[in-house]
């Protein structure tokens, strides 16, 4: 269904900050900073597993500027999980301020403040710690092995909701469902398949680092001024930790230099505040680029194991799907990003029989959390390549096996009702679905019709184009809430109050572009504020693919509401019942045409004449639906077949978001989503020494594509309507990443018949599969 | 403590005295002294987002030595446009939607404008050269990428000249 006839919402309307970025102006935590702040500084462990035998903290104390010191022994003992998801949180109680043992080199030791940052660094070198080194579990295959060191063998580690953990046998979580007979799909299908896939270890690299700040203010309250994407969760987790009431904490969330979920994650919250309270001065936090990819969070790598059968009529007879996924040496996010891989991947192809175990293991590596594609991105990379690999052995055409096979608008998935998140899953079907043009208009625009099989390509230097179909969700449904307040002021012009929060997104402009939507108003009429948890409503924060879909219906409703009381002051004022007027273009009219009041004649009387009431609502919102966007990509790539080098040329993204609020900005999402995909399917990856340590924690040797690097781009967007979204929309942060790493895969396979199974597709695996084949006859053969 | 020295400097068209210590590197100078749009990314020449103009040349602040600059002329993204009078850069990266979270907008302007100050249409080749020193997360650069076309593509119908 075509985009209704928006005024304001489905415009590329400029982003609302756009300008005062562009300027530079002072927007981020690090720029808020006062003078006197103190500087705080962080001792990391160098070992991967160890006990703490005994730390002596008086030297670092006594050298002058030193204003704080935090080690475990002078701290609350709180579990809790950094994880910013809402209370309950799916996410184990496996985290200290500081512990006596530490679990990864990285974990925390000690943190001080102190007047400057080489005052800091002194004191760090001073804190005196005796470790007894225990032995690293460093694999996943080896936290599994029956009498492997228990990571968390705390007493205290525990999950609050009634789902499996295990700690003593590094067990962080399990999820899994069963739909039909695997084993028999399997065995009736005409061809059927077992293939084993491999994610990495990555991270979001936000170009700003993680940074916050803490301070007390007049009244003595803790106040944290901080890049998170979860600013409501963070004040609870923060005063959780720091063992104070949440009446104690104030958070506010001025701009973020991105997050892609690194910043759903109450990382540095808790360390500031205590330190503030302790130094009772103010004092930030902020990670140098090695401790944020050491230290702070990560995609979790995975081993998805897939198993398929197949008809030669194109049905999918089967689906299975074992998953081991790494959450490092805390159960950040374990369970649910391991059964969103099942949950976002399993429903987009029909089968009779499906099959999913997740389960979530604890090592001595790096902490992995949220990240952007929250675990279907790691599903994707296996499940898209063995949708090519079934359509070979059947003789079809890839992108037609897809169109045959995805669901469709008005059915419904039984994974849909198994997986939720934590809890059982919500049941639902598909309302808008155009996949189908998705696939079609995609193909179009990449040239697919001219796509040769690789046995036809000759010379060093072969192209190849490959494809990969895509869903996600908007919000979890039924747990998250987002809400907002919107009053009007003297001029006729309206705060917009919420605690959603842009992450550099734009979603306080879509969001303002709703409500002057609703209101009848324009943009320059709205002003927006958003994130304090003294100021602004409660929202569960940037994630989930939520804002739009989730707060955007909550900022639909309290602007309707106050659109009513607009017009119920206006028709006091003019003498006639409410029903006989509108209001259009910031003006309450008539419907006769006979009179009209400007929203500033409205706001005046409210404000200061007769009846004086302030002009305001609040609404808030959850969803009963997690309507999922769909997104068909197309990726052209050049193989060098003396070197194994991959070059994109050409990639196309054809998604349907529902509605675009802002299709420039929608546009943005695409792009950058698919472009940190494909940094992350060619090159991105963590290297580990055989002690555990993380080798090129450095933007110069963890290499994230640049301009040069950027192939050519095309993004369609493709309007559904979902009519349980505001204005229509559905989500679109998430979708995008998902697709560059199948669908670069399918294209080297297309190029030269190589099918990597293991990300990054790094020249050398090319190169050392290409040396495979070479000189045998390259052929097609079905598992 | 490190000694310290004084330097002098021209910035933003202003000429500045400083104290610095022999091992501080220009970013944290410009931004204790004010200068706050000036971005920390990484601190190791990674990532570009610190990105100033020095001698017409853009160059990373947190490489250079703050001595370095001394006798030199700066240029920070707080001198290259404001409110009322942006540099056309900044207009179009707005037009275009170009800037999401802002971070590396700074650096991306800084070095978009060393690039234009010198070359105002500068071939495709060239652009790339100027602008790759900049890291984005978020935009994939597409819509920088087109912003910076729209400004500058070579005249006579050859967006794609060389």
């Amino acid at each position: 269904m075509a985009a209704r006839n928006f005024r304001i919402v489905n415009k590329s309307v400029p982003k609302r900050d756009a300008l005062s970025l562009a300027l530079g102006k002072p927007m981020f935590v690090a720029d808020l900073a006062p003078e006197n702040v103190l500087c705080a500084k962080v001792l990391w462990s160098p070992h991967a597993h160890a006990r703490i035998k005994s730390m002596d903290i008086s030297a670092a104390e006594n050298i002058p500027g030193v204003e704080a010191v935090l080690y475990h022994g002078n701290v609350p003992r709180v579990p809790h999980t950094t994880a910013g998801q809402g209370y309950p949180e799916p996410s184990a109680y496996d985290t200290f301020m500081f512990d006596s043992k530490v679990r990864y080199i990285g974990d925390r030791v000690a943190a001080v403040a102190a007047r400057t940052p080489e005052i800091a660094e002194q004191a760090l070198a001073a804190i005196l710690v005796e470790y007894e080194p225990l032995e690293p579990v460093l694999s996943m295959d080896e936290a599994l092995r029956e009498g492997a060191p228990v990571i968390h063998d705390e007493p205290e580690a525990h999950i609050l909701i009634p789902v499996p953990y295990e700690p003593k046998r590094n067990i962080a979580a399990k999820v899994g469902m069963d739909h039909g007979d695997l084993e028999k799909g399997l065995k009736g299908a005409d061809f059927s398949f077992d293939r084993t896939f491999e994610t990495q270890y990555a991270q979001h690299t936000p170009m700003e680092p993680h940074v916050a700040l803490a301070y007390l203010d007049a009244e003595g309250r803790l106040v944290i001024v901080t890049s998170t994407q979860v600013p409501f969760h963070a004040r609870r987790i923060a005063a959780q930790s720091i063992d104070i009431p949440v009446r104690r904490v104030r958070v506010i969330k001025p701009r973020i230099g991105g997050g892609f979920g690194a910043k759903q994650e109450v990382l540095l919250e808790d360390l500031v505040g205590m330190l503030a309270l302790k130094a009772k001065k103010p004092v930030m936090l902020e990670y140098t680029r090695a401790e944020e990819f050491v230290s702070a969070r990560t995609r979790h790598p995975m081993r998805v194991r897939l198993r398929t059968g197949v008809m030669k009529d194109g049905r999918i007879t089967a689906v299975g799907m074992d998953v081991i996924s790494n959450t490092g040496a805390y159960g950040s996010h374990g369970l649910t990003v391991v059964c969103n891989t099942g949950s976002k991947v399993l429903p987009l192809y029909k089968a009779e029989n499906i099959h999913f175990q997740g389960t979530a293991v604890y090592t001595n590596l790096p902490v992995a959390g949220a990240y952007r594609g929250y675990g279907a991105t790691q599903g994707y990379f296996g499940m898209e390549i063995l949708v090519d690999e079934m359509a070979e052995a059947i003789g079809m055409d890839p992108l037609e096996f897809r169109l045959r096979n995805h669901i469709r608008k008005g059915e419904g998935s039984p994974v849909f009702q198994a997986l939720g998140e934590g809890k059982e899953g919500v049941e639902q079907k598909i309302d808008s679905c155009e996949l189908d043009r998705c696939i079609k208009l995609g193909a179009k625009e990449i040239g697919w019709r001219r796509r040769k099989d690789h046995t036809k390509k000759k010379g060093r230097l072969r192209t190849g184009i490959g494809m990969a179909a895509l869903m996600q969700g908007s919000s979890v449904p039924e747990i998250d809430m987002g809400a907002a307040s919107i009053k009007m002021n003297d001029d006729g012009s309206f705060n917009l109050l919420m605690g959603a929060t842009d992450l550099g997104t734009g979603s306080d402009t879509i969001l303002a572009q709703i409500a002057a939507e609703a209101l009848g108003t324009d943009m320059e009429h709205m002003l927006v504020y958003s994130s304090d948890t003294d100021l602004t409503p409660f929202d569960v924060g940037a994630y989930a693919s939520s804002t739009t879909y989730l707060t955007g219906t909550a900022v639909q409703k309290a602007a309707l509401k106050v659109r009513k009381q607009i017009i119920e002051v206006a028709a006091e004022m003019l003498g006639k019942p409410p029903s006989e007027f509108d209001i259009i273009d910031s003006k309450v009219v008539a419907k006769d045409g006979s009179k009209s009041l400007s929203f500033k004649d409205v706001a005046l009387r409210s404000l200061y004449a007769t009846n004086q009431f302030q002009i305001m609502d609040t609404a808030s919102h959850i969803t009963h639906k997690s309507p999922p966007p769909f997104s068909a990509h197309f990726a052209e790539v050049e193989v060098d077949t003396f070197t194994g080098r991959v070059r994109v040329l050409r990639y196309v993204a054809a998604v349907d978001c529902g509605t675009a609020i802002n299709p420039a900005l929608c546009e943005g999402q695409t792009e950058g989503g698919v472009m940190n995909g494909i940094s992350y399917a060619l090159t991105e990856e963590y290297l580990f020494s055989k002690t555990g340590k993380m080798l090129n924690p450095s933007l110069l040797d963890y290499r994230i594509f640049s301009m040069r690097d950027k192939p050519e781009m095309k993004t369609i967007l493709v309007p559904s309507y979902e009519k349980t979204g505001p204005y229509g929309a559905k989500s679109v942060s998430e979708i995008c990443i998902n697709g560059p790493a199948p669908a670069i895969a399918n294209a080297i396979y297309n190029a030269v018949g190589v099918r990597l199974r293991t990300l990054p597709l790094t020249p050398e695996k090319v190169w050392r599969e290409l040396q495979k084949m070479q000189p045998a006859k390259i052929t097609v053969t079905a598992g | 403590m490190t000694e310290t020295r004084r330097i002098a400097f021209t910035l933003n068209g202003e000429k500045r005295e400083f104290t610095v210590s022999p091992d501080e590197k220009l970013l944290p100078l410009l931004r204790r002294s004010g200068y706050k749009g000036v971005k920390s990314g990484c601190s190791e020449g990674g990532c570009g987002v610190c990105t100033v103009i020095m001698d017409g040349r853009a160059v990373l602040a947190c490489l250079l030595h703050a001595f370095q600059a001394d006798g030199r002329e700066v240029q920070t993204i707080e001198g290259a446009g404001d409110f009322e009078a942006p540099h056309p850069f900044q207009k179009a990266l707005v037009e275009e939607n170009a800037v999401q979270c802002g971070y590396c907008t700074p650096g991306m302007v800084m070095a978009a404008k060393a690039l234009l100050d010198k070359h105002p249409h500068p071939s495709e080749e060239r652009a790339k050269e100027y602008m790759d020193g900049v890291f984005c997360r978020c935009t994939g650069y597409e819509k920088i990428w087109s912003a910076l076309r729209k400004i500058s593509a070579p005249a006579g119908g050859q967006p794609h000249g060389s």
